[in-house]
């Protein structure tokens, strides 16, 4: 079975939805672990990666939470099957270049995977949608528990967890949460709260522009620091943060609907227009104007859509997830024509955006046109 | 504003961090982000960066005077280090331990692992944390001239001493 069939065979067991979804994509935490005996991935020679994953792999199977898990080693993987591990946030670009002596293993629900040799010898993460870094934390603890009762791990009592790099020492833990951020970024505040973020000691990524632009409006806050503290502590300090930023996308939504309607309106129906009716559409511009419709979606201006429709169309329209339902080669031209495609014919049960959100009260304070 | 990594394309990627009190900030291309893992869905590290611009000479400086050190157990070296800002093995910590903490202190909240501890080192952890509170609580005792509590402590200590030596010298 590859990765593709995997995935829609346990599309049923996927988690969709979660609390705060509107706004928190995604929470993960992921934890680096090293074998003792063992030189890192990096600088060992294949036939000792080998033996390491040999060794490690068995002992990940064998954990419950991962019973039916998709299990392969990274040379059994075809380049498309990578790709669409790379674009569902399971694995590393990093670990998708790997061959000989890696293995990723991914559990049905897809809310956990273990990537074996990536730059350490195990880099495990517990995945979930919405804002749940409490839960991504305890689910990733309790399998460390239980693999650390089979494999040696590399620590020492004052440095903690060893790692291949010493930005990861000690807990060797990243917490992130991925956040959709449109209004932020449309009121021009996106940048004030990355820079009290990053005074917190955490670090938010932005993508192109002076980091006021993301591309999808999408930003990712982590942790930097993992030795020092405790990983509740780390953990906690996150969730706070994840809430008071939510708080003030949500402030920023509501005012920009009060203050400037016409604004956001004119870059939602904007956003609708090319998408519903665009001939060809890069995956790049695809997701800022997915990111404008999501807003929408949020706004209760396309009462007529599915409240998945749009997060959906974030992945199938990323080159790989495309590229899958065609047999021959894609080049990047013929992908633009056949997302456009997609994107339209998914688009055609969806009616035009509201002037006035479907709830009414908060909405513009003229009368609206089409309905 | 040119990306810091290769200095030659316009950056577009911006990145900062606080540490402390103090301000670190890095500016890459699209290609240099993309290389250095910026788009790592798990979260990109700046301390990370930073060590391939430079961070890493506190391990060479650790030794700068002496012959260069090796990894007895994995034959890794300091220049090694520079390159790749990554270590060789588990052993190499001990190996490299002299530059270590002045690197550490410039990318975590501290040196000294306060996390998690493997549940087989924990009960030798507890058993030795039982002992220095004892000690300390004895020392206080005499210190205050309280003879009996310190009687008391020392005949607790002992005890501790005897069982705690079964665990930690497996
Ligand atoms: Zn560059
Ligand atoms: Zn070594």
């Amino acid at each position: 079975m590859n990765v593709s069939e995997f995935l829609q065979a346990n599309a049923g067991a996927a988690q969709l939805h979660g609390p705060q979804d509107r706004i928190v994509l995604s929470s993960r935490v992921r934890l680096a672990r090293n074998v003792r005996g063992f030189a890192f991935p990096g600088w060992a020679k294949k036939p000792e990666r080998v033996k390491a994953l040999e060794a490690i792999r068995p002992a990940v199977e064998k954990l419950a939470p991962l019973a039916g898990a998709f299990s392969s080693a990274m040379d059994d993987l075809t380049a498309l099957d990578k790709q669409i591990l790379v674009e569902r946030h399971l694995i590393s670009r990093e670990h998708a270049a790997k061959s000989t002596g890696s293995g990723v293993v991914l559990n049905r629900a897809q809310t956990l995977c273990v990537m074996i040799n990536e730059e350490d010898h195990l880099r495990m993460q517990s995945l979930l949608p919405g804002l749940q870094v409490r839960d991504a934390w305890q689910a990733i603890d309790k399998i460390d528990g239980d693999l650390e009762k089979q494999l040696d791990y590399a620590f020492a009592p004052d440095l903690g967890y060893l790692t291949a790099c010493p930005t990861n020492l000690g807990t060797g833990i990243r917490v992130s949460a991925m956040l959709h951020l449109p209004a932020l970024v449309l009121a021009e505040q996106v940048n004030q709260i990355i820079q009290a973020v990053n005074k917190l000691g955490l670090a938010v990524r932005g993508l192109y522009g002076e980091g006021t632009e993301a591309l999808g409006n999408v930003f990712q806050v982590s942790n930097q620091m993992t030795l020092g503290e405790t990983e509740a502590d780390i953990v906690e300090r996150i969730n706070k943060v994840l809430n008071q930023i939510i708080e003030h996308e949500d402030n920023a939504r509501a005012s920009l609907m009060e203050k400037k309607p016409k604004m956001v309106l004119n870059h939602i129906g904007r956003a609708y227009g090319i998408l519903a009716n665009a001939h060809s559409i890069s995956s790049k511009e695809a997701m800022n104007l997915l990111s404008l419709m999501k807003l929408g979606v949020d706004l209760d201006l396309f009462p007529s859509a599915e409240r998945s429709l749009v997060d959906e169309l974030f992945v199938l329209t990323q080159p790989a997830h495309l590229q899958r339902q065609f047999t021959e080669k894609l080049g990047a031209e013929e992908r633009d024509l056949l997302r456009a495609d997609m994107v339209r014919d998914r688009l055609r049960q969806v009616a035009r955006p509201v002037t006035k959100p479907a709830e009414g009260g908060k909405g513009p304070a003229e009368n609206g046109g089409a309905k | 504003m040119l990306c810091n990594l290769c200095k030659e394309n316009e950056a577009t990627v911006h990145l900062t961090q606080i540490v402390g009190d103090k301000m670190q900030k890095v500016d890459l291309c699209e290609a240099c982000s993309k290389e250095k893992g910026v788009s790592d869905p798990t979260g990109f590290s700046l301390a990370d960066l930073l060590l391939g611009l430079g961070a890493s000479q506190e391990i060479e400086k650790a030794a700068a005077d002496g012959v260069e050190l090796k990894c007895p157990a994995c034959g890794f070296t300091q220049s090694d280090f520079k390159k790749s800002g990554r270590f060789g093995c588990p052993e190499c910590y001990q190996t490299f331990s002299d530059g270590l903490e002045a690197l550490l202190k410039t990318m975590h909240k501290g040196t000294k692992h306060a996390g998690k501890v493997p549940a087989a080192l924990r009960v030798v952890r507890e058993a030795k944390d039982k002992l220095k509170t004892l000690q300390k609580k004895l020392d206080k005792a005499i210190a205050e001239e309280d003879y009996e509590a310190a009687a008391q402590l020392r005949d607790e200590l002992k005890h501790a001493k005897e069982k705690g030596g079964q665990v930690s010298t497996s």
